[in-house]
């Protein structure tokens, strides 16, 4: 009797306030990407039209929490992810989307969505459709406890390739020289 | 405070209907949801396409130098970094006292330019919307994506995934790095390329050239096998504005503005990008943080336009590379006036792809790429608009900037926000097409996103909502269930 093929390792994306970035470096592994697909099963990603993740292996977060929306798709994964990593700056600080943190977000909104040259008969959106917005952008790390960080804006997909891999195949991983950056 | 309506935009009476959702769109860059009311007979009573993020870069941008804005701003975006990266440099470059960058400096952006359009068109076709056209709308959705063309059409995919590996190496060796680089700054650019890199990128020419004709041999042959669906599927006129050349010409770098009506007829040509706030006026609707442009004379209900490829190959005179321009022709041979099918994005889509290649391989036998004053100088100005065309269209960075070098007004009006009506139209009249007095599958909803896909919106960062929002919600550390922050939603402004 044969050997059972290797279950694939189904792994879950999103991207919450960062700007995709994240998600372009993945795709920047280029043709090494059908292999990757060999070994593993995308569950919900903005690459697929699965709305939301059911039991996965892996969950990889892009950007970090700016609105309640983010906090709720957050809490959700970490729930549905046995191994939930924290991919990129913003999702590792707040990243850039935090330099709005020394701002009060009344204001922030108010410059632009009133005072904007272009804008005639300006106010704040508030429909019930639109999320609470936080006063301040938090990493991942503030809300639930997250298993791996992986630096860099974005990082380089190399970074992403040997991070995969290692896990892939069962390893903690390491990466070595020249793969972590904090750009 | 609320703005005009358009018909379906806002149902008379809301209560008691029924509420649709989909969310998070998918296959987009970015996040948004759709939502949808209709009452007990199945008619729909309301359709909004909602952008559920909020940044606000416009107003931490100010205070902040101007040489960080360009390689700030492109944060905005990771899948077209180097438009932003490249509208902000544009408007400052004035600011650092550059009246004209230097020639070397010029065709090293336009290099990184059409690099990125290759990429961006590459990936939003065969990464993200072609399993719809290949498998059918009503295919089934754990097929519809990127893993299913692999396995279904691998030489399709195959060839998808490495034209958008050579637009980001082209990026690459301009830019520093494929997402976010560093390669342009106000007055010019910071290296040149080296004879290596320049070589590299010529012996993959040929390959790149060959796949971008098959490309839009692809989308010609979907458009072909259904030809009444592609010409009527959520389809809905309007203007159409983008930058033409000087000379009349796709120009997808820099020129001025031109707006035509949804005949084809011009209203406006030859508009300095300084001069945009002449033409253009933006309102707000309380239900999405994108905001509505719309051109200032027509008003918001009827000036509103679609921007993007099919805009900009309609827009211009002709486009300047033959194979390019040969490919246009045959696409509005037997059109019978302007075209304003979204899913005739698609085919316009891979001509820019089929254009910029041909751009990059005319850019790379250029010696100015390898010498030459790489910035200038000169008086500098106070303020400066940057536009260009981005993948997704025309792209506006509006800066001024104080004695001590500090930002002091940022305006941004992006290229997926000049499209936010053209969607919302455009899944309102899918509606109109599919859901009217149905029962809404998944299917028929994957309808609305196909139409939605075709604008190639880049929504950026953001959110799912997961079933309607709470009106509270606790913010708690993880280490200490120490409380970070409560939201609380104000009840009367609900």
């Amino acid at each position: 009797m044969s050997a059972l093929p290797p279950r694939k390792l189904k792994v879950a994306t999103t991207s919450l306030a960062g700007c995709f970035g994240c998600h372009m470096s993945l795709l920047d592994i280029d043709e090494r990407l059908i292999p990757l697909l060999d070994k593993i099963e995308l569950d919900a990603s903005p690459l697929t039209d699965l709305k939301h993740p059911g039991e996965c292996d892996l969950g990889i977060i892009e950007g970090g929490l700016c609105n309640a929306d983010n906090v709720h798709v957050l809490r959700l994964f970490r729930q549905k992810c046995k191994v939930l990593v924290a991919m990129g700056a913003c999702a590792v600080n707040g990243g850039l989307p935090a330099q709005r943190n020394h701002l009060d977000v009344r204001d922030c909104l108010q410059s632009v969505y009133l005072s904007s040259p272009d804008v005639e008969r300006g106010f704040i959106p508030n429909n019930v459709e639109l999320p609470l917005p936080l006063d301040r952008v938090h990493p991942l790390h503030d809300v639930v406890k997250i298993d791996y960080f992986l630096p860099g804006c974005p990082p380089s997909a190399d970074a992403i390739w040997a991070f995969l891999n290692d896990l892939i195949a069962g390893r903690t991983p390491q990466l070595g020289h020249g793969l972590i950056t904090y750009d | 405070m609320s703005s005009p309506n358009m018909p379906l935009e806002t149902a008379p009476h809301p209560e008691g209907l029924r509420r649709i959702a989909i969310e998070p769109v998918t296959r987009v860059e970015g996040h948004g949801k759709v939502t949808i009311l209709m009452d007990d007979a199945g008619t729909v009573q309301q359709v909004r396409f909602h952008i559920v993020e909020f940044r606000g870069f416009e107003r931490f941008i100010q205070g902040r130098p101007y040489w960080e804005v360009p390689v700030m701003v492109q944060r905005l975006c990771g899948i077209c970094p180097v438009s932003h990266h490249l509208a902000a440099s544009k408007a400052l470059d004035g600011v650092a006292g550059a009246r004209a960058i230097p020639p070397t400096a010029e065709k090293l952006r336009r290099l990184m330019h059409h690099g990125q359009i290759l990429q961006s068109h590459a990936l939003h076709f065969f990464h993200l919307a072609s399993p719809d056209l290949l498998f059918g709308f009503d295919s089934a959705p754990a097929q519809r994506n990127v893993v299913g063309l692999l396995a279904a059409h691998p030489d399709i995919a195959r060839q998808g995934v490495l034209l958008r590996k050579f637009g980001q190496e082209v990026i690459r060796v301009t830019a520093g790095k494929r997402v976010h680089g560093t390669g342009s700054v106000p007055g010019g650019v910071n290296k040149h390329l080296s004879p290596d890199e320049r070589d590299e990128l010529k012996r993959a020419l040929p390959d790149v050239l060959a796949w971008a004709q098959a490309g839009v041999e692809l989308v010609a042959a979907l458009q072909a096998k259904d030809e009444a669906t592609y010409r009527s599927f959520g389809t809905v006129r309007s203007n159409l504005l983008s930058l033409v050349g000087r000379d009349g010409k796709l120009d997808l770098y820099d020129g001025l503005l031109r707006v035509r009506d949804a005949d084809g007829a011009i209203l406006h040509d030859g508009v300095a990008p300084s001069d945009y706030l002449t033409l253009l006026r933006e309102n707000v609707r309380s239900w999405s943080y994108m905001k509505f442009p719309f051109l200032k004379e027509l008003g918001p209900l009827a000036g509103w336009y679609k921007v993007g490829p099919l805009a900009r190959l309609q827009n211009c005179d002709a486009i300047g590379t033959p194979l390019a321009e040969e490919a246009r022709q045959a696409w509005l041979a037997g059109a019978g006036g302007i075209i304003h099918a979204p899913l005739a994005y698609h085919r316009a889509r891979m001509i820019e792809l089929l254009h910029a290649a041909e751009v990059i391989r005319a850019l790379l036998d250029d010696p100015d790429l390898l010498a030459g004053p790489l910035t200038a100088t000169g008086p500098r100005a106070s303020s400066g608009v940057g536009i260009i065309e981005a993948p997704r269209g025309t792209l506006i960075h509006h800066y001024e900037v104080g004695d001590d070098d500090l930002v002091t007004m940022c305006n941004l009006i992006v290229s997926t926000t000049h499209n936010n009506m053209a969607m919302n139209e455009a899944i309102r009249e899918v509606a109109r097409q599919y859901l009217d007095g149905r029962e809404p599958t998944e299917g028929l909803l994957n309808r609305i996103e196909v139409a939605i896909r075709a604008y190639d919106p880049c929504l950026s960062c953001a959110t799912h909502a997961l079933g309607k929002m709470p009106l509270r919600v606790d913010l708690v550390r993880a280490s200490d269930e120490t409380l970070i922050q409560r939201l609380q939603r104000d009840p009367e402004r609900v």
